[in-house]
């Protein structure tokens, strides 16, 4: 009894977590304004997306922020994780601790805090300063993506190949990445669909004319319900659900 | 071996450095650096010591926002632990080999925008929405519930965008869990109730309090699901900060006002810590 009643009620979440979402694809293909009634099958929003000057440049800007955010993320991310995995240097805890803070701030606050940065230093705000912001915040998941693997392998196996002369370099390239290679995978795809999705630190570094996916959706949102923006979120959707989902194969990958 | 080693290691330790001091440290010691300036008129901030900002926190307006910001946090989290608890004890009850399924479930719709998700909500619950349709053809209401635009939409919002958050740390503490303790305090004659209140929520109470944690901490600055579930009527800390940042522009009071909640979050923050320290002092729990 008490059995049947948990699984109903598991079976109550399931659907209440998939229920919203489910609706607003269904909806992105329905030939109708109107989200209320189903009139038949259409293409047709996706197609408008298509026609959208404004929306694919602003999926342009986006597609090349978040290649270059994930790629550099990636690169600083990692050295940062190889210099606390390997080496002891004066204020690593201070180090530690700021990866912490990255991770832990409220992303509001990291938003405000890069904007008083980028003002002070005179950068202009613009793609610059929303591909530094995002290299920043995709940073300490790469970091730690990548810290956690690392630490899963045996410390002896680099010991044995310096044991064997090889030098730092040699240890780092042919031994300490080769096992962090699925990490550094994961944590690429994983910065890629954090940069495309983000809102919040994006509307403080973007400025008032660099145009980026996640912006203008919201900005779309606020206004209504539309079938093109459940179109350009169900777009979002599929490309955010495919990205993770190799990230997340790639981290179970022994 | 020192010497030749030196190379990586110092461009490794430099590039650390660099991006961490450049953009984690400086730019969080210039919003408190701010948060002491006075308003400028033509620049943003104007280089004078002045604790006007922080004063002006207290009045009752602002005061009222970090108020009601705090009680939506603290209700939406208290849902969410309703919600989640019962669901991760299914999970953790259920047979091994389906619990990897059934909570990757869990996870899959969190991995898109939480914008996309609070969006869907707007679809669900606006007056012409799926939700009056559905309970106006049952006969359940007569006229359509007003949802969207009000307090219980954002709550709504709030709890659907995080629930994982809550059900991903209680699951993980209730996978440890010793289950012969519930049995011996069965069989022992402790009613369900019991059970739950004296063995089971003592003994997860490290997953509650993280998962409490990681849903009442976003939920202060998530500006955007105020402003498309709440019609922008509710006020919340994270609207606040944004609005003088982006159209008041009053660095000073918006920093004053972040230097705030990054205090309170770090207090809760060290609260957990502390709460984790007694719970693993007290033994194999």
């Amino acid at each position: 009894m008490i059995q049947v009643a948990s699984r109903a009620y598991q079976g109550l979440v399931y659907v209440l977590l998939y229920l919203p979402i489910a609706v607003l694809i269904a909806f992105s293909f329905n030939d109708s304004r109107s989200s209320l009634s189903w009139r038949g099958f259409t293409t047709d929003w996706y197609v408008k997306l298509l026609e959208d000057g404004d929306l694919l440049a602003a999926a342009g800007n986006s597609a090349v922020v978040a290649l270059l955010a994930a790629t550099c993320a990636t690169l600083v991310g990692t050295l940062t994780a190889l210099a606390l995995y390997r080496y002891r240097f004066r204020g690593k805890g201070l180090a530690e601790g700021l990866v912490f803070v990255l991770i832990m701030a409220p992303e509001i606050v990291m938003g405000i805090s890069l904007l008083i940065l980028f003002v002070a230093l005179g950068i202009g705000l613009g793609f610059t300063t929303v591909l530094l912001a995002h290299v920043t915040f995709c940073l300490p998941f790469v970091t730690v993506t990548v810290l956690a693997r690392l630490n899963g392998f045996d410390r002896f196996l680099v010991e044995a190949a310096q044991d064997l002369g090889a030098s730092e370099w040699q240890t780092v390239l042919r031994v300490v990445l080769p096992m962090a290679a699925p990490a550094l995978a994961a944590g690429w795809l994983l910065s890629f669909t954090l940069s495309l999705d983000d809102v919040i630190i994006t509307t403080f570094v973007a400025g008032p004319d660099y145009e980026l996916l996640p912006l203008k959706l919201y900005s779309m949102v606020r206004r209504g319900v539309t079938p093109e923006i459940n179109a350009l979120s169900t777009v979002l959707f599929v490309l955010t659900l495919v990205v993770a989902g190799l990230a997340q194969r790639l981290m179970q990958r022994r | 071996m020192q010497a030749e080693s030196g190379t990586f290691r110092g461009v490794a330790v430099a590039g650390t450095w660099f991006w961490l001091l450049l953009f984690a440290l400086l730019p969080n010691l210039m919003v408190v650096a701010v948060s002491f300036m006075a308003r400028g008129d033509d620049e943003f901030v104007r280089f004078a010591f002045s604790l006007e900002s922080y004063a002006r926190l207290l009045d009752p307006l602002y005061a009222g926002v970090f108020w009601s910001s705090f009680r939506l946090a603290a209700i939406a989290t208290l849902i969410c632990l309703m919600v989640a608890y019962p669901f991760a004890l299914g999970v953790a009850r259920a047979p091994p080999r389906w619990r990897p399924a059934l909570l990757a479930l869990v996870v899959i719709p969190f991995w898109t925008s939480s914008l996309v998700r609070t969006y869907a909500i707007v679809i669900l619950i606006k007056t012409e929405g799926l939700l009056n349709e559905a309970l106006l053809g049952l006969g359940l209401i007569g006229e359509p519930l007003e949802i969207l635009y009000t307090e219980t939409a954002v709550l709504i919002g709030f709890v659907y965008t995080e629930l994982p958050f809550m059900i991903l740390p209680l699951y993980a503490a209730m996978e440890k869990l010793d289950w012969r303790l519930v049995e011996a305090a069965r069989d022992l004659g402790a009613g369900s109730w019991a059970v739950l209140r004296r063995v089971l929520v003592p003994l997860t109470l490290p997953g509650i309090i993280a998962g409490a944690m990681l849903v009442f901490l976003p939920a202060l600055g998530m500006f955007y699901v105020a402003d498309v579930l709440g019609g922008a009527k509710e006020l919340l800390i994270g609207n606040l900060i944004r609005d003088q940042f982006l159209s008041a522009r009053d660095w000073p009071f918006g920093a004053a006002a972040s230097v705030v909640v990054t205090l309170l979050m770090a207090g809760l923050i060290g609260v957990y810590a502390l709460s984790r320290r007694r719970l693993d002092a007290r033994g194999p729990a």
